[in-house]
């Protein structure tokens, strides 16, 4: 068994966000995830890296996929977890965010895996707490293990991602996987589009070098990668579009408008998929699709992510 | 206090500032009897018993004035108290303050009016006027018996930092004022656009996700203003603008001869919506933080008048306020102990603000907005003197604030610049200790 190499280039005990990584550091974090893997596989037990390490997954928002792959993650690396969820704001429990995270760090965990809805509570908490944060989706802010485990499996299948055209398609204002999925992917020279319901779609994001569409069916052809975004309807405060059956018409990707797209497509979705809404069924299952790789991708990531955090000081704890 | 008021004060070789007469030069300035007595008096006019300050190297103007200040009572004591705001004020500079009728229950009956009165005489640090509300309970559906609190001292009538969302009973209001003579202060925003948000709609939000308030909010609801003032004469004031869009449309009522007070806040003179980066609650303001542009322009616009006056939007808020969720937390800054440094520190050091503007925009202009006699150094008019050294350093640590509240972004920073000695009313009410 080959044992994975901590990189050298990591120094960060933080993950907030993709926006501030480097092409380096995105780049290691998905050799580590590909060679963790690599070695969870080989081995018959759990691996040993993060063994009397203690993580806790702090969901002030729902969450199934999410947390589960971060505690599976965990788990592969032999490091103990515990849960902590709460719906919600603080308010209504008549403590602060602060001090919840507070309270849970004191019972000596080493990293804390935080999902809110408010943009931002992961940057804060990490200039409140000692131990490592690592952002679980902040709002419609960022969501970067989703934005790397994406990036992932199009490097699995494509073996590069300079160069290829990937859109991401449906509710970018409320997304914090679109967020995610444009620092990332820009960072490492794809070109992105964004394509939806103008009033999901700002035309804001060409001044950061995104081509802006509103036509699924215009740029379909030239697509490498669709990334079918949920609409997240509770996000938001008026619907932005008349109705759903309006927007599958528009954006839904169906067997039509798989005849238009390019015989190499992937189609991928950050999941929970609204059948119908984002995408048919017949899609959703068929050849092209890699919903089901982004979830096994989604424990890799996190095990490097962890990994990574956590080993900044060389293991000691 | 009868035998201070009777003392009289010399203050010798300061930068004597006061925009109502033209006046920026060095001299020296007599208070007898709690009046200004004399300018560059004759020794001969000297009572012998005169307490001499020498104010070389610094500022002597006119106290500050500041409107729709946040003093926290009634109601929200565990954010500000009268007592504490006012001490916060003449630390900043401040001798007089119109608070904001936006306490809870708001200050809209002649009865409120006059406890804010009595507590603010018992306090007795910088002077309190009272803005009453516009409508009962702040509802913005029916008036408040504006003329009771006229009555009862209310010098101007607000519900701002709530906007006027009720057209119809904004030109009512402002129909109902001509009989009183008395402003309304709006704060121009279109709530429908704005609601459940967190920062200015723009690139940085665009970045961080967080909740949008557009610009245009702000831009429609001021010509909204504009034009029901045009129609009715009434008087209006139009408080803390802070955009491009609206700047533009004050520039063109202005010019057509239309009378309207405009002021700006002066967070959203120092800073942007970049600052929002750091998540920091503390720069969560109402006004947003804008754009560079809009920052730019707010300042031309003081430097040309479009824009009247500076206020500290004085928002103080608890720390448990402050620490929730970014959407969850309340907007505003606590501002009074700060905003002249803050002013010396980002404006006026960096040459983006000259002195003279900058009294005339804290003191002179709120002064004549209101119709207090104050703002002004002239021979007779109430001793409420500011003596500013401008070179002074300062780090802005807690147990600086006078304020009850701590949620400035200014926190731990270093300051240039800050009160030295304040009067009220020709007494010396507060006095930097020298360090």
């Amino acid at each position: 068994m080959v044992e994975p190499k901590y990189p050298t280039v990591w120094r960060r005990r933080h993950l907030l966000d993709l926006e501030s990584l480097t092409v380096v550091e995105i780049n290691a974090l998905l050799d580590c995830a590909e060679q963790l893997t690599t070695a969870y596989n080989a081995s018959s037990t759990k691996l040993s890296l993060l063994n009397g390490r203690t993580i806790a997954n702090l969901f002030f928002e729902n969450s199934t996929r999410t947390r589960n792959s971060f505690s599976l993650a965990a788990k592969r690396l032999g490091a103990d977890t515990i849960e902590f969820s709460s719906s919600g704001s603080s308010t209504s429990k008549g403590e602060t965010f602060i001090d919840t995270a507070k309270t849970i760090e004191a019972m000596g965990v080493d990293a804390v895996v935080v999902r809110h809805s408010t943009p931002g509570t992961s940057h804060l908490l990490s200039t409140h707490l000692n131990c490592s944060v690592l952002n679980a989706g902040d709002g419609p802010h960022e969501h970067p293990t989703q934005g790397l485990l994406d990036i992932l499996t199009i490097r699995q299948k494509r073996g590069r991602i300079e160069g290829l055209t990937v859109a991401l398609v449906g509710d970018i204002a409320h997304s914090r996987t679109a967020r995610s999925n444009i620092w990332g992917l820009k960072k490492l020279g794809a070109h992105v589009i964004v394509c939806g319901p103008a009033t999901l779609v700002s035309k804001k994001w060409e001044q950061f070098g995104v081509e802006v569409a509103y036509s699924l069916d215009e740029i379909l052809p030239r697509c490498d990668v669709l990334n079918l975004l949920r609409i997240q309807f509770e996000r938001q405060a008026t619907r932005p579009f008349p109705s759903v059956r309006e927007y599958a018409l528009l954006y839904a990707m169906n067997s039509q408008r798989m005849l238009k797209s390019k015989s190499d497509i992937l189609i991928m979705a950050p999941g929970p998929i609204n059948r119908g809404v984002e995408l048919t069924p017949e899609v959703a299952d068929g050849p092209h699709s890699v919903i089901l790789q982004q979830v096994s991708n989604g424990i890799s990531i996190r095990m490097a992510a962890l990994w990574l955090m956590l080993g900044v000081d060389g293991g000691a704890k | 206090m009868e035998a201070d008021r009777n003392l009289s004060w010399l203050i010798e070789n300061g930068r004597i500032i006061d925009p109502s007469q033209r006046l920026d030069r060095v001299g020296r300035l007599l208070l007898i009897g709690g009046r200004v007595a004399a300018l560059d008096p004759l020794d001969g006019d000297i009572p012998a018993d005169c307490s001499r300050v020498d104010a070389s190297g610094c500022v002597v103007a006119p106290g500050l004035v500041d409107i729709a200040t946040e003093l926290g009572e009634p109601g929200l004591e565990e954010d500000e108290t009268i007592a504490t705001g006012t001490i916060a004020a003449l630390a900043g500079g401040y001798t007089s303050l119109a608070c904001s009728a936006s306490t809870d229950p708001p200050i809209d009956t002649a009865s409120d009016v006059e406890f804010v009165r009595q507590k603010a005489a018992k306090a007795d640090n910088a002077r309190v006027y009272v803005i009453g509300c516009v409508s009962k309970g702040r509802g913005g559906e029916e008036l408040a018996e504006i003329g009771s609190l006229v009555e009862a001292g209310a010098i101007a009538l607000s519900d701002s930092p709530l906007p006027m969302g009720n057209t119809a009973l904004l030109r009512k209001a402002l129909e109902y004022c001509l009989m009183f003579n008395r402003p309304i202060i709006d704060r121009p925003e279109v709530r429908s656009l704005t609601r459940d948000g967190v920062m200015h709609e723009g690139l940085t939000q665009l970045v961080l996700g967080l909740a949008p308030m557009p610009a245009e909010a702000e831009d429609l609801a001021t010509a909204r203003d504009l034009r029901l003032l045009e129609s009715t004469g009434g008087r209006l004031h139009l408080n803390s603008i802070s955009t491009a869009g609206s700047i533009d449309i004050i520039r063109r009522a202005k010019d057509r001869g239309t009378i309207v007070t405009v002021d700006t806040r002066i967070m959203n003179l120092c800073f942007d919506d970049e600052c929002l980066r750091t998540f920091d609650a503390n720069y969560k303001v109402n006004p947003p933080l804008r754009s560079r542009r809009d920052v730019d322009l707010c300042l031309e616009a003081i430097a040309d008048s479009t824009i009247d006056m500076i206020t500290s939007g004085h928002q103080p808020k608890s720390l448990e306020k402050k620490m929730q969720e970014l959407d969850a937390v309340p907007f505003g800054v606590t501002s009074l102990d700060t905003c002249l440094a803050q002013a010396i520190t980002y404006l006026i050091s960096t040459g983006k603000l000259d002195w003279k503007r900058a009294i005339d925009c804290f003191s002179t202009q709120p002064s004549r907005m209101l119709g207090i006699d104050a703002g002004t150094l002239t021979i007779g008019s109430p001793a409420d003197v500011v003596v500013i050294d401008p070179g002074v350093n300062w780090i802005v640590e807690p147990h600086q604030l006078r304020s009850r509240s701590r949620n400035t972004p200014l926190l731990n920073q270093t300051l240039k610049g800050r009160a030295r000695m304040v009067w009220v009313g020709g007494v010396l009410k507060y006095q930097l200790a020298v360090a």
